[in-house]
């Protein structure tokens, strides 16, 4: 027991101030919302559109269009580009409601996802029951999902839990690209949780499909088979997108703006 | 080794011609004389279609002399004598064979679906249109006997999978493990490769291991096309491979605290597993380390005015977690449940042809850095830890002594980085008609990779095989005789990967 407390005493208080203080800082190479300046595009380049694993940047005419839903955040893209015209900013914030937010034309600002309208906000925002499912995902996002209920981000300080039965879910968490092999127990889980419940799709992958976009052993992410209320680009998404993405549907982000490189 | 198989190293090609394509009887003596007598291992056994037949290719591990043997055979018709019955450890290949291939392995002792999806060629099914979970399960009967089935989805945050119990009260007689619910198509998809995607199925054929499938992937790669990575990236992927067996032997071993209601270790590991994959993220801002192998080396290099600081965090984190650990051992509740319970016999272990953490819990000291050493392994050697009760117990102190090892590697190679480029060009092409076996040490145990050039120099077949391919049916004999509510436990010390398993 001694041993217990004096381990306590050292390890002490580890969890986040944010949002009421700063993030953390994110890594040197961290891959947030990516750039690009046109004006040093030479004419007719598309070797960033032909890196990219996911399609997720078309070249066409003179513009340049991304799809975050697609991006899955790898290097490829910057390595590629002779004029150092695209790069990633370290910003983290990349949650939008709406699939068609997450395409931007160059210069476009990402629409930020807007809170839940007020009944929900009243009903869940003290209080919101998540299930989590896998359909298909790598472990990444189920681990950085899984992450934010250490003491390190303590999602519990928001009223936010991961629920071990969708009876007892306010909504649904989902990662993967919805394989054809989980969507009857998918089903099953969404038709479980009582109304009015929301769906969340993190990572690439439950958004579009990501890497297996147009396998057939899959569905190209959730919206094909569930309506969505929350995408969380990444693959995956850093804990502090997801914590982000969730806090904006309460209006609980305080630290907007603050972090923009 | 016997001298019918093609014996190479570690990511040391051969032109598939080379490999011995034996008739059928002595293909099945030459696999099972090395198993049974030689002491090898199925490294994997697979099928891949060749001029028009069906090619079945066995590559063996010899964990004392370090040589992969190669044999192949090729049939008639779409049946072949299962090597089952002989050789347990080919239960699951067997069956990966059928569902793939649409070719029978006969008298294969339980010849059920085992990703539930229809065959990579068409018109040839053993299992007809299967749903996923839906085949015959093993089944005791009696007045008291009941069965308990879980899954696919689960309690927690955790990828899907069925469990299917045989319980008289709370004593288990049989459990059976049902998967394939994150089947993705990969090993479909590699065919005709390397593409842009490529490095990316890779990264996330099992998420958690991004850098040990990568690495695995990218040997094969240099192999084939002759180059050679720099010094300093052999060190930089060291020093990856061993920070992602860091996080998840700390995460690990904080669940495993978590399962037994000790709530202190639990807290402090999921902080520390964080700190690491924070240190992952350092050399390429993935906590997972996506973006970071890639063929010829490494994508990024980590300036030397930033090692200090990683060293001094490796060093913070290393020790929180030696502190946080060490209350396990001396609080009497936590030893209670971890002792004895999930017991493997070391003998069933080698028989299932188990690996890595699981299998030198029970006493075997198989390490791919150590057996198969490849890349910063050939000269920094990091030593084989075993335990030697096979109990959760054992698979726990491994863990704990392994991630102390690792740290002290990490710090070491920050400290002594070659000043060399982190990447070569020259992976452009790949041999034609060649073969390869590509094998590295992940946090869970052994990754296989073998990939096979065709005449154009592209993929003809690329078959990953997950420690947790092997390991899985580890958890099943690890519960017989327990309890139901020892599963959590078990499963967790095993800690398998589904899309691993399931590609």
């Amino acid at each position: 027991m001694i041993k217990a407390l004096l381990a306590r005493a050292r390890q002490g208080h580890r969890t986040i101030g944010y949002p009421d203080a700063d993030p953390p800082s994110m890594p040197a190479h961290f891959r947030g919302v990516p750039k690009i300046d046109p004006t040093r595009c030479p004419d007719g380049c598309r070797e960033c559109a032909e890196a990219c694993p996911t399609d997720a940047i078309v070249v066409a005419g003179g513009d340049v269009r991304l799809d975050l839903g697609r991006c899955i955040f790898c290097p490829e893209c910057e390595s590629a580009c002779p004029e150092g015209a695209i790069t990633f900013t370290d910003d983290y914030r990349l949650a939008a409601r709406k699939r068609s937010d997450l395409h931007l034309l160059v210069g476009e600002e990402l629409n930020l996802a807007e809170a839940l309208d007020a009944k929900l906000r009243k009903l869940y925002g003290r209080s919101l029951k998540l299930r989590v499912v896998s359909a298909g995902d790598c472990n990444g996002c189920a681990s950085d999902v899984n992450v934010l209920s250490t003491i390190g981000w303590d999602i519990g300080r928001f009223g936010i839990q991961y629920v071990a039965s969708p009876r007892h879910a306010d909504g649904l968490m989902i990662m993967g690209p919805m394989t054809e092999n989980m969507r009857l127990a998918v089903r099953k889980t969404y038709d479980a949780i009582p109304d009015p419940k929301i769906v969340i799709a993190i990572g690439a992958c439950a958004i579009s499909g990501g890497i297996y976009a147009g396998h057939p052993e899959q569905h190209d992410g959730v919206e094909s088979m569930l309506p969505v209320d929350l995408f969380i680009p990444g693959c995956p998404p850093h804990p502090l997108t997801i914590l982000d993405g969730l806090l904006r549907l309460f209006e609980r982000t305080k630290a907007e703006g603050r972090k923009q490189k | 080794m016997n001298d019918r198989l093609l014996i190479r190293r570690n990511a040391e090609p051969a032109p598939i011609a080379d490999v011995p394509l034996l008739a059928v009887q002595a293909f099945r003596n030459a696999v099972l004389d090395a198993v049974l007598r030689e002491e090898c291992r199925v490294a994997s056994f697979f099928a891949r279609e060749a001029e028009g037949r069906i090619e079945l290719i066995a590559v063996l591990a010899d964990d004392l002399t370090g040589e992969l043997g190669f044999v192949r055979m090729r049939l008639d018709e779409d049946r072949f004598d299962s090597l089952t019955p002989e050789c347990p450890q080919l239960h699951a290949f067997e069956r990966e064979i059928a569902e793939q291939f649409g070719v029978k392995p006969i008298g294969h002792p339980w010849l059920k679906p085992l990703r539930f999806h229809a065959s990579l060629r068409s018109g040839h099914e053993v299992f007809g249109d299967p749903t996923p979970g839906v085949t015959d399960f093993f089944r005791v009967e009696g007045d008291e006997v009941h069965e308990v089935a879980v899954g696919p989805v689960h309690a927690g945050v955790i990828e899907p999978g069925h469990f299917r119990f045989q319980c008289h009260g709370e004593h288990v007689f049989h459990l059976e493990i049902a998967l394939g619910y994150q089947y993705r198509g990969i090993e479909r998809a590699l065919i005709g490769g390397p593409s842009k995607k490529t490095i990316h199925y890779m990264e996330t054929a099992a998420g958690d291991s991004t850098i040990a499938h990568a690495l695995a992937y990218c040997q094969a790669m240099e192999a084939l096309s002759g180059a050679k990575p720099p010094a300093r990236a052999q060190a930089l992927r060291g020093i990856a491979l061993e920070l992602e067996r860091l996080a998840n032997h700390t995460g690990d071993l904080g669940a495993l605290s978590g399962d037994v209601a000790y709530l202190p270790t639990a807290s402090y590991c999921g902080r520390i597993r964080g700190d690491y994959l924070n240190l992952t993220a350092e050399l390429c801002g993935s906590r997972f380390g996506r973006g970071f192998v890639r063929p010829g080396g490494v994508q990024f290099d980590l300036p030397s005015d930033r090692i200090d600081a990683l060293v001094g965090r490796v060093d913070t984190a290393t020790r929180d977690v030696v502190d946080a650990v060490a209350l396990l051992w001396t609080t009497p509740t936590v030893m209670e449940r971890f002792e004895n319970t999930g017991v493997v016999e070391a003998d069933d272990a080698e028989a299932i042809g188990m690996v890595g953490v699981a299998a030198r819990a029970c006493g075997h000291g198989i390490d791919v850095r150590h057996d198969f050493p490849s890349g910063i392994y050939r000269f920094v050697h990091i030593p084989v830890i075993t335990a030697h009760y096979g109990d959760v117990n054992s698979r726990a102190f491994v863990r704990w002594l392994e991630l102390q090892r690792s740290a002290r590697f990490v710090a070491q190679q920050l400290r002594t980085l070659p000043a060399t480029p982190v990447r070569t060009e020259g992976v452009a092409s790949l041999r034609s008609g060649m073969i390869v076996a590509s094998l590295t040490e992940g946090w869970r145990g052994e990754v296989c990779h073998v990939a096979i050039t065709g005449e154009d120099g592209r993929f003809a077949r690329y078959k990953i095989t997950d420690p947790s391919f092997h390991n899985w049916f580890g958890v099943a004999l690890a519960l017989r005789g327990g309890q139901i509510s020892d599963f959590p436990l078990c499963n967790k010390s095993f800690n398998l990967s589904y899309c691993g398993h399931d590609l």
